[in-house]
Parts: structure tokens; C-alpha cells; sequence
């Protein structure tokens, strides 16, 4: 299979969302992780990645640009661009909004798919927009792989169900079982 | 989006499209950033109503319009004033000290683009008594944003945000005594551009025209590969005077470029360094 990629993207909900999947992960998950979680354009104080550093046994940095991208470390978005993965590097972008949000899941999985076609493992999580369905739909159309947070367990299903409508995913779990899902993939494929 | 059949080919077009552009029209973007410009290239071809980036190479080619076009997706021109406001704060209190002792201060704004960041910069220059002894040249590649940016007029709906970033930036009084609010626009004081020169020039293929005691060059070299970021900073560093001031963008920064030993941090979070060697 070679190098994967895991890209993550969550909206409304994430933060404790991302939290519970991340403490699951195993600490030698060996592909390096990319997330986009919507926050506001002001929120300038980097938070996000020492919230989660604490519930993850990966580093978790915030992107910065042209960073290399190394296994088994977590990269957050920054608030107002969007994050773009290339294949040994991280890219930033101020682009556009696109569909209103940046930086975009959709931006995020179409990059990924773009770098590393069938090995992008891409995670949709719970949201109140429809962010990541197009991304996802690019990610089954070359064959990686796509996971959704079931809608049920979501804070809100609305993005969950959009990704489902929009391209048919290898498995929709709630949040704990898919931290699992990965570790087991990883240790199959890695 | 791209195309969700991959063939392979999709870089080999990009390529072909870069290469047709520079040499038809000497515009060079073979050394942008892959993973943006990628993207940026599809929302042309499916602005353009074409399905492959071959058919735009074949547009771009025959029709300036189409290149025309082209090149305002391709340079990415959102922009603000006070853009990260605490980049602004650090300014005053970092470097504006040092650029007292110097009776002439010339600063570069490279990729300028509408000119939001000139205006802002040119404020703070005149909040800070430096203005008058300060010559702000603002350079773009791209010629439809420089017009705007000598126009030195941006929509009403941005002044909240700007009204806000401002205040955020350790001001020293109201933004809107700078612009006059006529229907939907703002009109900046033309007195914020007595000096102010706005020129063409492009990053990848001109080369320095000056020695500076400032260069601003924030978000923009997000979008060049590291190849050409190298250059790039070659060019800098040889347009700068010693201890000079280098800011890039809040997400950029020195680390692996050629020049990351000549530069000692100002500011590490916003960015700011100052050249030592
Ligand atoms: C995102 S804007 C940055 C504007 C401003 N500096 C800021 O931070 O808000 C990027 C600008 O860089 C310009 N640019 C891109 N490539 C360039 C090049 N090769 N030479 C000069 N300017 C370039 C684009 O035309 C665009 O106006």
C-alpha cells in the first residue's frame, strides 16, 4: 500500500470529537494525520492543538507552511487558511472561503486525494454543514478510503449524513470505534 | 476540484500549462506551490466551461482574455487591513523604535496586492510620527489589483472588520477619520499615499531595485515552492540593509530556507525578523 494519509475534518462538535478519537489512537499509529476543524477567523490564540495534545499520545502541531509532514504526527489547520497536504509536505493557503468555510475540509481531502490517491483514509465527523461530502465523493471515486462518524452518536449529524449521501463509506462507526477501525488498519497495511 | 478519474496525467498537464504560459507569455508559474496552484488551475478549467487542463492550455494560448483571467485566479488576492492585528501591535512595539534612528526609511511591500497592507502600514507610520520620513514602495505582479490598490478605495462592507482589526492593533485613533464613506465604498485620504509608490514587479523574474530598511512580504511566497522561496529569499536578503526587517506571514517562516542563518527573530510568533549577517 505504501505511505497513507489520514485527513479529518469536523465542524460543529469537533473539539470533544477529535479529543475522543485521538486518545484512541495508538501511540505508534505510523501515518502522519491532517485535521480541519472549522473555528472562527479570530480564534487567533492556537488553542485547538494544545486542547488535543492533551487527549493524544502524537504530537500535535498547528500547520505552518511548507512544514514536512512526518508519520505519526497530528497537523491542525490554522484558523483562516486552509491546509493542503502535498506528499512528504504541508501547504497553506488564503484562498477563497469555500462553502463558506476556511479552512475547508473539502480543500483538505481533494489535496490528499490529489497526493496520494488510493491510500487517503478520510474521516468526516460530526458538523452542521455539508463540508466534506465533495471531498469524500473524490476520495471513493479513487478508491481510498472513507469514514464517517455515525450521524446518531454526532453532535450534529448533519455533515455525518451529508458525506453518506454523497459517497458510500467503508464504515460508519461511532467515535471510539473509529479510532480502533484505524489502529487496526494501520497495523494490516502499515 | 479535479477530475475524479486519475490518469496519471494530471500532472503532466499542469506542467505542459505552466510551461506553455511562461513561454508565450513570460509569466512563470512553474515553481508555484503544486497542491494549491493544482486546485487553482481546476477552477479555471471549470470556470472556462472546459473539462481538462489541456483544453485551457489550448485557451489560454489563442485567447488574452483567457490569460487574462487566468491570471487573476492564479495569484491569489485576498487581503485586508490590519490583517492579523497583533502582527501590527508587534510592529509598533518592535520595530518602530528601530526605525527612529534613521532619518530615511524605505519599505518594500512585495505582493502588495489591492493594497489594504500599504494603507494599513502608511497609517501606522503617521500614527507613530515616522510617515513623513518613510517611502513605502507596494509591487505586485499582477497589474488589475495594483490599479485598485492606487485608487485607495475598498468596500464599506469590510470597514467592520477592518474597524475591528484596527482597534485590535494598538491604534491611535478611529479608522474612519482616514476614509470617507461615499454609498457603498471608502475612500482612503489621499494624504496616505504622498508616499507611496506602486510599481510592477514580479517576484520570480525581476530583480532587486533598491536597498530597504523594511520588507513585507506576507502571504504570498505560501504559494511558491521551496526552490523558488530560496530564490526568493536570495533576493530579499540582497535588497535589505544590515539589520534590516523581514516580516512574513503568521504561518510562514525561515526555518530550512537558505537564508535562516543571516536572520535573528524579532518576533518569533508574527514573524519578524531582523537580518544580522
Ligand atoms: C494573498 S495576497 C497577499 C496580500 C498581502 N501581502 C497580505 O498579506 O494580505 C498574494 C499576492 O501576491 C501576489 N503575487 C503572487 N505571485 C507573485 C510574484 N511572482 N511576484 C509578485 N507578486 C506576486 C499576488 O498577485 C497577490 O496579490
Amino acid at each position: 500500500m505504501g505511505r497513507a494519509v489520514v485527513v479529518i475534518g469536523a465542524s460543529l462538535g469537533g473539539l470533544d470529537a477529535l479529543g475522543v478519537l485521538l486518545s484512541t489512537l495508538s501511540a505508534s499509529f505510523p501515518w502522519p494525520l491532517a485535521i480541519v476543524q472549522h473555528r472562527s477567523a479570530e480564534d487567533v490564540a492556537d488553542t485547538l492543538p494544545l486542547i488535543l495534545q492533551r487527549r493524544c499520545a502524537l504530537p500535535v502541531r498547528e500547520a505552518e507552511d511548507k512544514d514536512p509532514m512526518l508519520d505519526g504526527h497530528v497537523y491542525v489547520a490554522p484558523p483562516d487558511y486552509h491546509l493542503l497536504v502535498e506528499r512528504a509536505a504541508l501547504a497553506l493557503s488564503t484562498e477563497a472561503r469555500v462553502s463558506l468555510a476556511r479552512p475547508s475540509i473539502d480543500v483538505l481531502f481533494d489535496s490528499a486525494v490529489a497526493a496520494f490517491g488510493a491510500s487517503v483514509v478520510a474521516v468526516v465527523l460530526t458538523g452542521a454543514s455539508a463540508d466534506g461530502a465533495q471531498g469524500a465523493r473524490l476520495v471513493k471515486a479513487r478508491g481510498g478510503t472513507l469514514l464517517v462518524q455515525d450521524p446518531a452518536t454526532a453532535e450534529s449529524g448533519v455533515m455525518p449524513l451529508a458525506a453518506i449521501a454523497a459517497a458510500k463509506p467503508d464504515r460508519v462507526l461511532p467515535l471510539a470505534a473509529l479510532g480502533e477501525y484505524l489502529n487496526r488498519l494501520a497495523a494490516m497495511r502499515g | 476540484m479535479g477530475s475524479d478519474a486519475n490518469d496519471g496525467l494530471e500532472a503532466l498537464e499542469i506542467e505542459l500549462l505552466t510551461q506553455g504560459i511562461f513561454r508565450h507569455y513570460g509569466v512563470d508559474f512553474r515553481h508555484y506551490a503544486y497542491a494549491s496552484l493544482r486546485r487553482r488551475i481546476w477552477n479555471c478549467v471549470h470556470a472556462e466551461k472546459l473539462a481538462t487542463v489541456t483544453q485551457l492550455l489550448d485557451r489560454v494560448l489563442r485567447d488574452t482574455d483567457v490569460m487574462e483571467r487566468l491570471l487573476l485566479q492564479l495569484s491569489v488576492n485576498v487581503t485586508s487591513m490590519f490583517r492579523d492585528p497583533s502582527f501590527y501591535r508587534a510592529f509598533r512595539e518592535k520595530v518602530v523604535p528601530l526605525l527612529r534612528s534613521h532619518p530615511f526609511i524605505r519599505i518594500w511591500h512585495a505582493g502588495c496586492s489591492t493594497g489594504e497592507e500599504v494603507y494599513s502600514m502608511a497609517i501606522l507610520l503617521e500614527e507613530e510620527g515616522l510617515y513623513d520620513r518613510a517611502r513605502l514602495y507596494a509591487t505586485d505582479m499582477n497589474e488589475a489589483v495594483l490599479a485598485q490598490a492606487r485608487k485607495g478605495i475598498f468596500p464599506m462592507s469590510a470597514m467592520p472588520e477592518y474597524t475591528r482589526n484596527y482597534a485590535a492593533s494598538g491604534p491611535k485613533a478611529q479608522l474612519s477619520d482616514y476614509y470617507l464613506a461615499r454609498y457603498d465604498f471608502a475612500l482612503f485620504r489621499q494624504a496616505l499615499r504622498r508616499n507611496v509608490v506602486f510599481a510592477h514587479h514580479n517576484l520570480v523574474t525581476d530583480g532587486s531595485f533598491n536597498e530597504f530598511n523594511v520588507i513585507l512580504c506576507r502571504n504570498v511566497m505560501i504559494y511558491f515552492d521551496r526552490e523558488l522561496q530560496g530564490a526568493v529569499h536570495r533576493l530579499f536578503h540582497a535588497s535589505l540593509r544590515r539589520f534590516g526587517v523581514l516580516a512574513l506571514g503568521r504561518k510562514e517562516s525561515l526555518r530550512g530556507t537558505v537564508h535562516e542563518a543571516s536572520y535573528t527573530e524579532l518576533d518569533p510568533v508574527e514573524k519578524i525578523y531582523r537580518r544580522s549577517a
